[in-house]
């Protein structure tokens, strides 16, 4: 409860003889507004025509659509942990795990879907992942004629990779499975299926 | 029909003509350059997509006005909602009919007025005409069916009553000054000089009362500060919320051209109308064709600015409160303009109304009372009206539920 005490009673402040006949203060906003049109007159604005300019993008922190990471031999870097889909605040990520065929980790995303339009694009996804598999990139112009386009699944977002690799690298290639295990990348053999595609 | 087109009823009808059509570009394009001014007072681009630099912008509204649907609500009083625009968009256009364009023109040894209609009360009839634009917008909320539409029209009544009153004393400050109620006179009295170097304007003569009319014109023609009938961000639009298409557009044009309207009686009563200082081309003897132009010309050049002038304001100065705008009419610009009034009361009666002397030293004391008036009142000029209850820390909610 708000005791009396605690509230505080401002009078407004006293207007001067000046500002009670308002002209001098019109003629001085007058001043401000003119000057910024005769500024636009021969400066151009720092609007940026958008779909001709772009504007330069923060690449290392700018959220935009997320991309799955592959690691040096082109397998997907997703041990599917379910970290990203238990961090993320609007579930809006979808993940099938299935056993790894791979020997440096026990399991892998079969399927590995996120619905772009429940994002909320905060990047608590890239904040829980062990592998840095998941990241997000600098893209935020994309566009679809239905809600399930714009579900991106596993080709998808490892295709987002491909696309903004040289852009944006991945943070650390080298992690890939479990760290400390041993079972290093470079020393891992290619799986059959993997191979193949 | 030589002999007709060059007979004061051919001229005024072939200059009827071009003023409707010269008017609706002008109108279009002040949307244009409202929109542009705005854009670079904002430190933007302004439209700029539709031909260069957004030239053809106009074009494509109105195309798109035209081709839009144009819906008539089923509770609406259809032929009130049907009329109310019509109104407006032909009672601002018809003031025009009365406005001194450019003297007298010399066309086959006969002296015609370039003038549509030369009434003997023609300063009349710019002001009842324009007055009746109020009913458009009062019709057009009341048909509309809607409370938005209502608060809006019955605003444009409270504030037009208002602000006729401070409009017309004005007026009379200048009639009797110029001892005519007919523009094309008031204009001719207005191009002789004081001491052959100052231009006997009545803005000299009659700082002050031109300052309240700019003022109470922007009220009139509901522009920014006092839009209250249109006010968006509390009405929905105001009292045309519920018109569409080409309607709508009819609004909207009726507006700009109330501004035109405005200016051009602004600079007729007060800056002498097609009058250039010191140049012959636009002094009253000058009757050849390339100086009724030119006339033309500085009447177009001083209604520019002060168009320029109402959009600059309207992106300046925020919407005034609707106590705020009534208190004003009311309790400051009356007042004022009665003094005025007054003042050029006077000034006749001791045969002095063409006397800058006297005149200047009028408006002073006016000024100098209204200053200490101001200055030494004890009323709180807040935000808040003076006679609202102070607030004081009433018994607090405990919690209990309203039945």
């Amino acid at each position: 409860m708000i005791k009396d005490d605690d509230i505080l009673l401002l009078d407004e402040p006293r207007l001067s003889a000046a500002e009670r006949l308002y002209l001098p203060q019109i003629v001085d906003g007058m001043t401000v507004t003119l000057r910024h049109l005769g500024k636009s007159l021969f400066k151009r604005p720092i609007t940026v025509q958008y779909p001709e300019e772009q504007r330069q993008l923060r690449v290392e922190n700018y959220r935009g659509v997320h991309r799955l990471n592959r690691d040096e031999q082109g397998r997907v870097a997703c041990v599917a942990c379910f970290m990203c889909a238990t961090a993320c605040p609007v579930r809006c990520i979808h993940i099938e795990a299935g056993e790894s065929p791979w020997d440096d980790r026990e399991k892998y995303p079969v399927k590995f879907d996120i619905d772009e339009l429940r994002c909320i694009y905060c990047g608590m996804c890239e904040e829980a992942c062990p592998v840095d598999a998941i990241e997000l990139t600098p893209h935020y112009d994309l566009v679809g004629r239905s809600r399930e386009e714009m579900i991106l699944d596993k080709e998808e977002l490892l295709s987002i990779y491909d696309g903004t690799r040289d852009l944006k690298p991945r943070k650390n290639p080298r992690i890939t499975g479990y760290p400390g295990t041993g079972n290093r990348p470079e020393q891992a053999e290619l799986p059959k299926d993997e191979a193949k595609a | 029909m030589v002999e007709f087109l060059t007979s004061q009823l051919g001229v005024s009808i072939i200059l009827a003509l071009v003023v409707i059509g010269v008017m609706l570009g002008a109108v279009a394009y002040c949307i244009y350059f409202e929109r542009k001014i705005a854009g670079w007072i904002q430190d933007r681009f302004g439209p700029n997509r539709v031909g260069p630099r957004g030239i053809l912008q106009p074009i494509a509204d109105g195309c798109k006005f035209f081709l839009k649907e144009d819906v008539i609500p089923g509770h609406v009083d259809k032929p009130l909602f049907i009329l109310a625009p019509a109104i407006v968009f032909v009672v601002a256009f018809v003031g025009f009919a009365a406005i001194p364009w450019g003297g007298q023109l010399q066309l086959g040894g006969r002296l015609v007025d370039i003038q549509v209609a030369k009434p003997d009360i023609g300063l009349l009839y710019i002001l009842g005409v324009t007055s009746i634009g109020v009913y458009g917008v009062v019709l057009g909320g009341w048909s509309s069916n809607n409370k938005y539409s209502f608060y809006g029209a019955i605003r444009a009544a409270a504030q037009m009553l208002s602000y006729e009153i401070p409009l017309g004393l004005c007026i009379l400050v200048v009639v009797l000054t110029m001892g005519t109620l007919r523009l094309e006179s008031i204009t001719l009295q207005q191009t002789e000089y004081w001491g052959g170097i100052l231009p006997m304007w009545n803005v000299f003569l009659h700082p002050l009362a031109f300052l309240v009319f700019l003022i109470t014109a922007l009220a009139e023609s509901n522009r920014m500060p006092f839009d209250l009938p249109e006010a968006e961000q509390e009405l929905v639009g105001g009292y045309h919320t519920e018109y569409s298409g080409l309607k709508f557009g009819m609004f909207l044009l009726a507006e700009y051209a109330h501004m035109i309207t405005a200016s051009g009686f602004i600079a007729v009563l007060f800056l002498g109308g097609w009058h250039f200082p010191w140049i012959a081309w636009t002094q009253p003897e000058a009757t050849a064709w390339y100086a009724v132009i030119a006339k033309m010309l500085v009447l177009a050049g001083k209604i520019t600015f002060f168009i320029f002038l109402m959009m600059w304001l309207r992106w300046t100065l925020p919407r005034l409160r609707f106590d705020q705008l009534l208190r004003l009419a009311w309790k400051g610009l009356i007042p004022i303009t009665l003094g005025l009034f007054t003042l050029a009361v006077i000034l006749v009666y001791v045969g002095q109304q063409q006397s800058l002397l006297w005149a200047l030293l009028g408006n002073t004391v006016v000024l100098v009372i209204v200053l200490a008036a101001a200055g030494l009142s004890q009323v709180e000029v807040t935000g808040r009206q003076a006679n609202l209850p102070s607030i004081r820390p009433g018994p607090v909610s405990t919690g209990t539920a309203r039945t």
